[in-house]
């Protein structure tokens, strides 16, 4: 048995899951990072995805967006506005969070004519929704 | 001297003056335990979140690329003060104090020559505010329909803000609201959001060094603006907490009130009640003897 690692993971509302985990795959902005016990210290920043953790209490994931994992010598943890376990989406939560994300595009459209630095965070924030929604599943209308 | 009809009805209306203020003191009770539980639940994200905010904000906020919710504007001319009140009264001093301490803030910022906005977040300090300050008025934000706070609310508050000072509207942005102490206490406070002044914590920062993934300026200016909707949020549940709080011990306040209000009015309506069984059985005495 591999060794675990205390991993917590908040949302400002409440507390959504502390347990032992063996390993978490997390969804960073630069790109997907598998985390185990022992792992660097890292602070890294969320993209719009799926969180999996795998663990002695069993695997579960998580549909995560916005916010930071740092991992530490004491543990991994996962700061995301917004957490729900994969199970709990719904095409509604999806709905929500693709036109969230489409009028942030919009309006960074409007704001930042002649700064594509916005435009394009926005937009890759519309895409990185979308991507997240084929992969559970849901379609983003 | 009152009549006996009218006492007993001041009596049954008092009753039920007493009857209400019971059922609010209960209601709020119930409200405030759930308030303070969504406060206690968002805890550890707000701690967690400041803590690594304010390592970044130590070992980035020093140099000129800081970003300007960090540094500032470089200026301190034009304020933006958001004052977060209830969005309805009958609980006791909580609206009234929050405006008083805006209002003084307010009138200092003026005195020393600085131009001063108001936001205002909830209806009652809107009113308070509007009276006094109306010429510094720009907005408001609505949440009398919002039956439970929550984070979409606060980001909400904080992209109103963010787009203002990304507008150049202002330079420092100061938040207000009531501190939860206990049922009784509840401290209005006065707390600066732009530009941000974080705390690093010296020894958790001095102690791991972390690969930054990007950089730490992406993550910092990645992270200040979220930051600024944290602390909207951990405010906005504070206010909710002592909200009720405030409510529940203004209702308590009126429950015993309104009893012993009962008390004095059921001793006044004994008292004449006999003065006038009294005063009967003089006249039938009276009348009897002079026969």
């Amino acid at each position: 048995m591999a060794d675990t690692v205390q991993f917590d993971l908040v949302s400002p509302e409440r507390s959504v899951a502390s347990l032992e985990v063996t390993q978490v795959q997390i969804p960073g902005a630069d790109g997907d990072m598998t985390a185990m016990a022992n792992h660097a210290p890292t602070i890294t920043t969320l993209r719009p995805g799926l969180l999996s953790i795998d663990g002695p209490a069993g695997a579960a994931s998580f549909v995560v967006t916005g916010g930071f994992a740092q991992i530490g010598a004491d543990g991994i943890t996962v700061l995301a506005e917004r957490a729900i376990p994969r199970e709990e989406v719904t095409q509604a939560h999806m709905d929500e969070m693709v036109t969230a994300a489409r009028q942030a595009h919009a309006q960074a459209k409007e704001v930042f004519v002649n700064e594509p630095g916005p435009v394009d965070d926005a937009a890759k924030l519309l895409a990185d929704m979308v991507a997240m929604g084929d992969h559970i599943g849901l379609s983003a209308n | 001297m009152p009549n006996l009809k009218d006492l007993k009805n001041r009596i049954a209306s008092v009753k039920n003056t007493r009857k209400i203020t019971k059922a609010m003191q209960m209601v709020a009770a119930a409200k405030l335990r759930r308030a303070q539980e969504a406060a206690e639940q968002s805890r550890p994200y707000t701690a967690r979140f400041n803590a690594v905010l304010g390592g970044l904000a130590a070992s980035v906020g020093g140099s000129d690329s800081a970003p300007k919710l960090l540094s500032g504007t470089g200026s301190d001319q034009v304020h933006l003060l958001v004052v977060m009140t209830a969005e309805r009264g009958l609980c006791g001093g909580f609206n009234g104090n929050i405006s008083k301490l805006a209002r003084a803030k307010a009138q200092e910022l003026v005195a020393q020559g600085k131009t001063v906005k108001i936001l205002t977040v909830g209806k009652k300090g809107r009113d308070a505010i509007r009276r006094d300050l109306g010429d510094l008025f720009v907005g408001h934000v609505d949440l009398s329909d919002v039956k439970r706070l929550g984070y979409d609310n606060a980001q909400g508050i904080a992209q109103d803000i963010l787009s203002r000072f990304d507008a150049g509207e202002f330079d420092v942005a100061t938040i207000f609201y009531a501190k939860f102490v206990n049922v009784v206490t509840q401290i209005p406070t006065a707390q600066q959001v732009i530009p941000a002044a974080y705390e690093a914590d010296e020894e958790a920062g001095a102690a791991t060094l972390y690969d930054y993934e990007p950089s730490e300026e992406a993550i910092l200016a990645d992270l200040l603006p979220r930051g600024v909707a944290t602390q909207i949020f951990s405010a906005l549940l504070e206010n909710a907490a002592s909200e009720q709080g405030a409510r529940m011990s203004a209702m308590d306040n009126a429950t015993r009130n309104a009893g012993e209000m009962i008390d004095k009015l059921t001793i006044q309506y004994n008292r004449s009640r006999q003065a006038v069984i009294t005063n009967e059985l003089i006249e039938i005495i009276s009348g009897a003897e002079a026969l």
